[in-house]
């Protein structure tokens, strides 16, 4: 065990695990009290297509992804405002075209073989310092605007109507949980991978509004789970030699089933 | 005086005109109820006033001024008060959402991230929010999340919101829709109550029990008509269970408007 820590792709592993963790907890929980989980799965797999286009013009991976997703999730809050009785018709086709851009731009890209399991499945153990340092700054700023629009972020989540009267411009907000989410899902693609990103932006959030009486406790609490679900699936997928994205997602899922009956029992 | 006047209001979505040269005065501690079948208007008169959405011309007058220039003289309490019912929030989070965002709170807020990184809310909004809920019976909830009350509970909760930022008019969309006899006559032995202090409009189907508390009663479809109902208002006695809709419709029937 110890001697296992003493790698650096470990160590690394660990660090940008507990901080994607974090970022996906706070913004996980706005996603699942905005019921925007699909939209969120829209804009993750939409991002592929970010990930095609950085490797065909030859810029960081994780800026074209970035940029990308923001893009989408731009398109996909303008078309939600302004088409509410046709989101999912939307976000399906912006899903599909996302990642066929990817896939086309990588099958035009020669000499470079990319690995599309690595951003299918997640490639934490391939995580490096400068990766760990763009999610940290990305961690910040989440941590910053959370806590600085706390309560609009709140009034819009629980009664968007309502905030409008107060004088809060719902849709701006609305706009930005969306633009935060993009660039959560692209930081959680390295660790669970795209496919697997939703699970570990529901599962344990799911977990957490159970426990939590409050929005911030429960972005907390979900930070926690979802650190400690992704160590457990780290080490077990490092024993086992399994995939580690999703070795993160089966623990989170065993969790939630050992969960949901106990949680129903203390109820009773 | 009149703090809502209406003068030759039309509206139309599209090309379905849903109100037509609808004329109305809303004057202080006024209980105005506003009754008419479904698709007649009455939600789309609401959110006029309410400035979720606007005519063309300015015909709405609040304090003279356009509809949303006030957002804190007019508390709203909407039709669907069980929305987002596992949200994890606590009661007086809800009723701390009434508040507007007030500078001079702020600047005078002894707290320091409150001071000087905006962030929260402060003691004076807590205090007020506090105040509010015990106006609706409702203070010894205000820790508790806001998915375990009932509906009628929930409801008040929607109102002490709406009074949180020191509301003159209390405007209310199907208040007692959700809720169980005995809970909708608290609702409106509640707003009987705040009605001393405060002009109070309602939307409802209940025609029954809005009879023994509102003192003006407007008929809305697509145009409308004011009902003057103080005679008929002695006759009946509110105190029994039911008036029947038959009735109701008797009598408005006599009457002359």
């Amino acid at each position: 065990m110890l001697e296992l820590l003493s790698y650096e792709f470990i160590q690394n592993a660990i660090m940008a695990g507990v901080l994607v963790s974090f970022a996906s907890g706070i913004i996980g929980s706005l996603i699942v009290v905005n019921r925007m989980v699909f939209l969120a799965g829209g804009i993750a797999h939409t991002s592929y297509g970010g990930i095609g286009l950085a490797v065909y013009f030859g810029f960081p991976i994780f800026l074209g992804a970035s940029l990308f997703a923001v893009g989408a999730s731009l398109l996909i809050a303008f078309i939600t405002i302004n088409q509410k009785d046709k989101i999912d018709t939307f976000i399906g086709l912006i899903w599909a075209v996302g990642m066929a851009i990817g896939i086309i731009f990588i099958d035009l890209s020669t000499g470079y073989n990319v690995d599309l399991m690595s951003y299918l499945f997640g490639s934490i153990l391939a995580v490096s310092l400068n990766d760990i340092t763009y999610i940290s700054i990305l961690l910040t700023i989440i941590i910053f605007i959370v806590t600085f629009f706390y309560r609009q972020i709140l009034a819009v989540s629980y009664d968007s109507e309502y905030a409008n009267l107060r004088g809060i411009n719902a849709k701006f907000f609305y706009t930005l949980i969306l633009v935060l989410s993009a660039l959560t899902v692209v930081i959680a693609i390295k660790v669970v991978g795209l496919i697997l990103v939703i699970a570990l932006l529901t599962i344990p959030i799911y977990i957490a509004e159970k426990l939590s009486s409050s929005l911030a406790f429960m972005m907390f609490i979900s930070g926690v789970l979802s650190s400690l679900f992704t160590l457990i699936g780290l080490w077990l997928s490092y024993q086992y030699d399994l995939t580690s994205g999703a070795t993160i997602i089966m623990v989170s899922a065993l969790a939630l089933s050992l969960f949901l009956p106990i949680n129903a029992m203390m109820k009773n | 005086m009149s703090l809502i006047e209406i003068k030759k209001l039309s509206f139309a979505y599209g090309k379905d005109t849903v109100l037509e040269n609808i004329d109305l005065e809303v004057r202080e501690r006024d209980f105005l109820a506003i009754i008419g079948p479904n698709g007649g208007g009455k939600s789309t008169l609401l959110k006029l006033i309410l400035g979720i959405i606007s005519s063309k011309s300015d015909t709405i007058k609040i304090y003279n001024q356009k509809p949303m220039a006030n957002l804190s003289d007019i508390g709203y309490v909407p039709q669907n008060t069980n929305i987002n019912v596992n949200f994890p929030i606590k009661v007086i989070e809800v009723v701390m959402m009434g508040h507007i965002k007030g500078k001079k709170e702020r600047e005078k807020s002894k707290n320091f991230f409150h001071r000087y990184f905006k962030i929260g809310y402060n003691e004076f909004e807590k205090s007020c929010a506090l105040e509010s809920l015990r106006e609706v019976g409702m203070a010894e909830f205000a820790d508790k999340k806001i998915g375990s009350l009932s509906g009628g509970q929930r409801q008040r909760v929607m109102i002490a919101r709406a009074l949180c930022a020191k509301t003159k008019i209390l405007i209310l969309d199907e208040p007692t829709a959700s809720i169980d006899v005995s809970g909708q006559r608290q609702i409106y032995e509640l707003l009987k109550f705040l009605n001393k202090s405060i002009t109070i409009i309602v939307v409802s189907h209940d025609i029954s029990v809005i009879l023994g508390y509102a003192n003006r009663v407007a008929h809305i479809n697509k145009t409308l008509t004011f009902h003057d109902i103080s005679n008929y208002q002695k006759e009946i006695k509110t105190d029994d269970k039911h008036f029947c809709e038959v009735e109701m419709l008797q009598m408005l029937g006599e009457c002359k408007c």
